[in-house]
């Protein structure tokens, strides 16, 4: 497999060690890599997981919106990311392999690299408890 | 391909008889092709030799920096073709996110830090943001990409009549790395050093000496031993060289990487002169 931007591979490592949860995407919204904090909100390891498509990790966490319909694709804030190069936020509810449902909220950036190459995304995924 | 080594030391000149095998100029390397033509890689203090050995007619010069840190770029206002009138020069390097080469070059090549300008000088110079990616430059294929260093810091892989060198002078693959090596994909310059003949490596510390210096930019010496063999290398040649380190315990440092890892390549100090003719099979 090529080796990835240097720029994403810094950003791995940083996300490996920082205590919030890190989700790092490629320019088409594959999931890359996500952090342990990730994983505990996630309720999957990457070790397990690896890399997962775009498609595939929709279908598999299958956000849900605050009125009960699904989280359409193109409005999901990794996908306003990408496409508008613009940082993206909203909150929704993911199912869990165990088939529970846990509210997070999304804040995704793009990654713009040197020469404005587009080097994909990182969204911050944060759980929101009850009070 | 020939390749000579005009300068070994990293961060700063360090002449005296306690360095004379390994030598004491900055990096400065030259790349000769089988037509003739020569791509010149860095210019630390080493390319002050290397300019008074090119001959009148030496044609058009190519210089290629990986970087802008001092110990890159010292030797640039003494390197004798940028001193002659129609003197064809190009020099490729990296531009910041905001600054092109020409503007980050001219912060040296200007008083105080040197007292002639850049536009003053007599040769005939253009200046390239040098491209991420392939291009050809007089009958090489040269291939740049960003690598873990701080700055704008790039490496090169420079390919013809069927050989490769890669040469990564500056560069901390191992930089936050759980295990080190990664997977190809998440290591830093695998692509640049993948299947290489010679492979031209930054090797300035001890392990010991890394453990202190996490993010100065840097590898040990085993690190580099391990990237190249992960790269699939067939010979590495240690470079930038610690100023601290003299003849005597660059010795040691290869030996005892020598012996703490068994790989299929052979491992070379970096020595001041050196010369290596590559060629195919």
């Amino acid at each position: 497999m090529p080796q990835r931007a240097v720029e994403i591979i810094l950003m791995r490592q940083l996300a490996g060690y920082l205590a919030m949860p890190i989700l790092l995407f490629d320019p088409e919204g594959n999931l890359l890599f996500y952090n342990e904090p990730a994983e505990a909100i996630l309720g999957r390891r990457f070790d397990e997981t690896g890399e997962i498509p775009l498609k595939e990790w929709y279908a598999m966490v299958a956000p849900i919106a605050e009125d009960g319909s699904p989280v359409p694709l193109e409005t999901l804030p990794l996908v306003i990311a990408l496409k508008a190069r613009q940082a993206a936020h909203r909150a929704f509810w993911l199912h869990m392999p165990d088939g529970s449902r846990r509210k997070v909220e999304s804040t995704v950036f793009p990654l713009e690299g040197q020469g404005g190459r587009n080097l994909g995304a990182v969204s911050i995924l944060m759980e929101v408890r009850a009070a | 391909m020939r390749v000579t080594l005009w300068g070994t030391r990293g961060s700063l000149a360090t002449p005296g008889p306690e360095t004379v095998r390994y030598g004491g100029n900055t990096s400065c390397v030259e790349v000769r092709g089988s037509n003739g033509a020569s791509l010149i890689l860095d210019a630390g203090t080493g390319i002050r030799r290397l300019g008074a050995n090119l001959g009148p007619d030496a044609g058009r010069v190519d210089l290629l920096l990986t970087h802008l840190h001092m110990d890159h770029i010292q030797g640039l206002g003494f390197f004798r073709p940028l001193d002659q009138p129609g003197q064809e020069v190009h020099i490729w390097g990296p531009p910041s996110t905001t600054l092109d080469l020409q503007a980050r070059l001219s912060r040296y090549l200007s008083p105080p830090l040197f007292p002639v300008r850049l536009r003053e000088l007599p040769c005939r110079l253009t200046l390239h943001d040098v491209p991420l990616g392939a291009f050809e430059v007089r009958g090489f294929e040269v291939t740049a990409a960003l690598v873990c260093h701080p700055g704008p810091t790039v490496g090169y892989r420079i390919s013809e009549g069927g050989v490769s060198i890669a040469y990564i002078p500056d560069h901390e693959p191992a930089l936050g790395a759980r295990r080190f090596p990664e997977r190809s994909e998440w290591t830093s310059g695998f692509d640049l050093a993948a299947g290489a003949d010679l492979l031209i490596h930054d090797a300035q510390y001890s392990a010991v000496e890394y453990s202190r210096r996490v993010g100065w930019g840097h590898s040990a010496v085993l690190h580099a031993l391990r990237f190249a063999a992960a790269a699939g290398a067939k010979r590495l040649v240690t470079f930038h060289h610690d100023p601290g380190h003299d003849d005597a315990a660059l010795d040691r440092l290869v030996d005892e990487a020598r012996g703490s890892v068994d790989v299929p390549l052979e491992l070379i100090p970096g020595a001041e002169g050196a010369r290596f003719d590559l060629s195919p099979g």
